[in-house]
C-alpha cells in the first residue's frame, strides 16, 4: 500500500471523528479571534454542553438506562471543584457557615480543581453504582430518578458546604472558549473510542438484548457498572468546567429542568451515536438562544401585559414529542455519520 | 405519641396516598409506563379549580366536579396526541414523551397563567374542624378517608363485574393475548388514562384545599409520593397501590415526629433512601402478587 493510499485510509477509518471535530474546532478558532463577545460565549456554552452531553451517551446512550443523576454528578463536580479553587477570603464571604477546614483547603490550579471534582462525582458513583446497575426497566428508572433527588436534597440543604439553596457565587472565570473546546475535543475523542471499544460494544449488546448478551458471556452489571462510573467522571469534570464558565450558580442548576435539556438535545439528535448526540446539543443550543431572543423580544416590545417566561421550554417540549414519534431514534440515530457524508447509491 | 389523632390523620394522609398512586399503578400495569405527566393532571385540575372559582356565581360543588373532569378530559387528550404514537417504539422513548408531555403543561400553565402561585377558593367545610372523643381533625381529613372509600369501591366493582374492568385487568397480565380475544387496545388504554386522570382530579381536590393554592409545580410533589408509594407497595397491582398509600402515609407521620428537627429538611432524602433499598432488596414490594413485565408491542 502506498502512502497516500495509508493516509486516506486512517481518515475514512476515523472519518466520524474528524468530520464532527474539524468544523467544531474550525468554528471555535474563528470565533475566538473575529467573533463578538456573545457569540464566544453561546459557542463556549455549547462546548460545555457538548462535554455533558457526550458524556451522557457514553452510559446512556450505549446502555440504553434513562440516566437521571448525569446532572447530580455535575452538580458534584460543580461544587466540589468550585469549594476547591476558590480563595479562602471569597468562601468565607459567600457560604458564611461552611466548615472552617473547607474554608482553608485550595489548590493552586483551576483544573486541578476541576479533575478532583470530576473524581469525587465517580467516587460517589462508584460507592452507590453497583446495586443500581442490577436493576432495568420501571425499577431503574424509578431507582435513578430517586437517588437525583436523593443529591438534590442534599445539595440543597447541606448549609456547610452548598450554601443550601442560595447561590454560590465567587468562581473564577476560567473556562474560555479555548478551555471549553480542548475539553470538549477530549470528551468526543473518548466518547467515540469508548463507542467501539471492546467494553462499548458488549454494553451495547446489553442494551440490545440483555439476555442474548448475558448468554454469550456478557457481564451486563458490570460492563454497566464501568460506564456508569466514567460517565459520571466526565460529567463530574463537565460540570466544574461548567460551574468555572457561569461562575455563580444553585442546587436547582442541577435538577429537573436541566435534565430536560440535556434530555432534549441527547434525545432530539439521536442517544445511540456521538453524531446524534453532537448534532443534537448544537440543534437544541441552537434552537434554545433562538427562543431566548424571541423572548426576551417579546417582553422587550411589551405585545403582551406579562412577562413570557417558560416559551423556551414549551417549544422543546413539543419538538421533542414530535422527533419522538417521527424518529424515535433522533434525528441522525445509532448509526454515525461516515466519509462519504452522501453514499454513492449501488 | 399514637391516639385517636394521630390515626384518623394517618388513615386520612395514607387514603389519599393511596388513590394518588392507584392512578399512577393503573397507567403503569398496561403499558408499563411511569407517567412523569401524572403530576401535571393534579396541577391542572387545580387551575381548574382557580379559573372556575374566579368567576364567582359558579356553586362550589360544580367546580369541583368540572375539575376532576377535566383533569380526566387531560389524561385522555395527552394519551391521544402524545402516548399513542410513540407506544409501540422503545420504553425510554416513553419514557421521555411522559417527561416532555409533564414540562409541556407546567410551561403551558407558566405562560398562559402565572409563574406565580394563585389563591383557590374552597367551601368553608374545607377549613372547619370536628371533636370526636376529644381529638380534634379537620373535616377535611374526614372526607378524604370518605371519598377514598367510595372510590375504592366503585373501583372494585367497575374492575371485578363490568368488561370493560375484566379486560383492563387482562390487559394488564398479557396484553397480546388480550387483544387476540378481540378487545380493542386503544379503547383499553384510553380508560386506563381517563381512570387514571379521574383519580389525579379527586386528589387535587383535597391536595390543593390544604394550602389553598396553586402554582405551575404543585403536581411534582404529588408525583414523588406517587413513587414511592407505588415502590413500597408493588407497581404490578392495584392492591399493592394501596397498601404502599398507607405505608407512606404512615411512614411519613411518623418521620415528621420522630426526626430531630435539624434532620426534618432531609425527610425526602430519607424517603427516597427508603424506596431505593426497597427496589434493591423487595424489587416487588409489599405485595407480592401481580401481573407480569410486558409491554404493549
Amino acid at each position: 500500500m502506498t502512502g497516500a493510499g495509508t493516509v486516506s485510509e486512517f481518515l475514512r477509518r476515523r472519518s466520524t471523528t474528524w468530520i464532527l471535530l474539524v468544523p467544531m474546532l474550525a468554528i471555535g478558532v474563528l470565533l475566538h479571534f473575529f467573533g463578538t463577545s456573545l457569540q464566544v460565549n453561546i459557542y463556549t456554552y455549547f462546548c460545555v454542553n457538548l462535554m455533558i452531553v457526550l458524556g451522557l451517551q457514553i452510559f446512556m446512550g450505549n446502555s440504553g438506562i434513562l440516566a437521571w443523576t448525569h446532572v447530580g454528578w455535575m452538580g458534584i463536580g460543580a461544587y466540589v471543584s468550585g469549594i476547591l479553587s476558590m480563595a479562602p477570603m471569597v468562601k468565607s464571604l459567600g457560604v458564611p457557615n461552611m466548615y472552617p477546614f473547607l474554608v482553608q483547603l485550595q489548590v493552586p490550579h483551576p483544573l486541578i480543581a476541576i479533575a478532583i471534582g470530576g473524581v469525587v462525582a465517580a467516587m460517589v458513583a462508584a460507592v452507590i453504582g453497583w446495586p443500581l446497575m442490577r436493576l432495568s426497566d420501571a425499577a431503574g428508572v424509578i431507582t435513578l430518578f430517586a437517588t437525583l433527588i436523593v443529591i438534590h436534597v442534599i445539595l440543597t440543604q447541606w448549609d456547610n458546604v452548598t450554601n443550601g439553596p442560595r447561590t454560590f457565587f465567587g468562581l473564577e472565570e476560567f473556562t474560555t472558549l479555548p478551555v471549553a473546546l480542548v475539553g470538549a475535543t477530549l470528551v468526543l475523542l473518548v466518547a467515540r473510542w469508548y463507542r467501539e471499544s471492546s467494553l462499548g460494544l458488549r454494553l451495547r449488546a446489553s442494551r440490545d438484548d440483555r439476555y442474548a448478551a448475558a448468554a454469550i458471556g456478557v457481564s451486563v452489571v458490570q460492563v454497566r457498572y464501568v460506564s456508569f462510573v466514567l460517565s459520571a467522571l466526565i460529567a463530574g469534570l463537565a460540570g466544574g468546567t461548567w460551574a468555572h464558565f457561569i461562575t455563580s450558580f444553585q442546587p436547582k442548576a442541577f435538577y429537573i429542568v436541566e435534565t430536560f435539556m440535556l434530555l432534549s438535545m441527547i434525545v432530539i439528535g439521536g442517544q445511540g451515536s456521538i453524531s446524534g448526540a453532537f448534532a443534537g446539543t448544537a440543534l437544541v443550543t441552537a434552537a434554545r438562544e433562538g427562543l431566548r431572543q424571541v423572548e426576551a423580544g417579546i417582553n422587550n416590545a411589551g405585545v403582551f401585559t406579562f412577562e413570557v417566561y417558560g416559551l423556551t421550554e414549551l417549544v422543546m417540549a413539543v419538538l421533542m414529542v414530535i422527533v419522538l414519534i417521527w424518529r424515535p431514534n433522533g434525528v441522525i440515530g445509532g448509526q454515525e455519520i461516515t466519509w462519504p457524508i452522501i453514499k454513492r447509491r449501488r | 405519641m399514637i391516639d385517636l389523632e394521630f390515626a384518623i390523620n394517618t388513615i386520612s394522609l395514607g387514603s389519599l396516598y393511596a388513590l394518588l398512586a392507584l392512578g399512577l399503578v393503573f397507567v403503569y400495569g398496561i403499558l408499563k409506563l411511569i407517567n412523569f405527566a401524572y403530576g401535571e393532571y393534579i396541577m391542572i385540575a387545580g387551575y381548574a379549580m382557580y379559573v372556575l372559582g374566579g368567576f364567582g356565581y359558579v356553586p362550589w360543588y360544580v367546580t369541583l366536579l368540572a375539575a376532576v373532569l377535566f383533569a380526566a378530559l387531560v389524561s385522555y387528550t395527552t394519551e391521544l396526541v402524545a402516548f399513542r404514537p410513540v407506544r409501540t417504539k422503545s420504553m425510554t422513548a416513553m419514557l421521555v414523551t411522559s417527561f416532555a408531555v409533564s414540562i409541556f403543561l407546567q410551561n403551558f400553565v407558566l405562560i398562559t397563567v402565572s409563574p406565580r402561585a394563585r389563591a383557590v377558593k374552597f367551601p368553608p367545610v374545607f377549613s372547619q374542624t370536628l371533636t370526636i372523643a376529644g381529638a380534634t381533625v379537620p373535616v377535611r381529613n374526614l372526607l378524604i378517608i370518605g371519598s377514598t372509600v367510595v372510590l375504592l369501591t366503585l373501583l372494585t366493582i367497575v374492575m371485578k363485574k363490568t368488561v370493560l374492568g375484566i379486560a383492563m385487568r387482562a390487559a394488564a397480565d398479557k396484553f397480546t393475548t388480550t387483544r387476540l380475544m378481540g378487545v380493542p387496545a386503544n379503547l383499553v388504554i384510553s380508560a386506563t388514562f381517563i381512570i387514571s386522570g379521574f383519580l389525579a382530579g379527586v386528589v387535587s381536590v383535597f391536595w390543593v384545599s390544604r394550602s389553598a393554592s396553586v402554582d405551575p409545580l404543585t403536581g411534582s410533589m404529588p408525583l414523588l409520593i406517587a413513587f414511592i408509594a407505588t415502590v413500597l407497595g408493588g407497581m404490578h397491582s392495584l392492591q399493592g397501590a394501596v397498601i404502599g398509600g398507607f405505608v407512606y402515609g404512615l411512614l411519613f407521620n411518623l418521620l415528621s415526629i420522630m426526626l430531630p428537627a435539624t434532620m426534618i429538611s432531609y425527610r425526602d432524602a430519607f424517603m427516597f433512601v427508603i424506596v431505593i433499598l426497597f427496589l434493591l432488596f423487595r424489587p416487588e414490594g409489599i405485595w407480592r402478587k401481580g401481573y407480569t413485565e410486558e409491554r404493549v408491542g
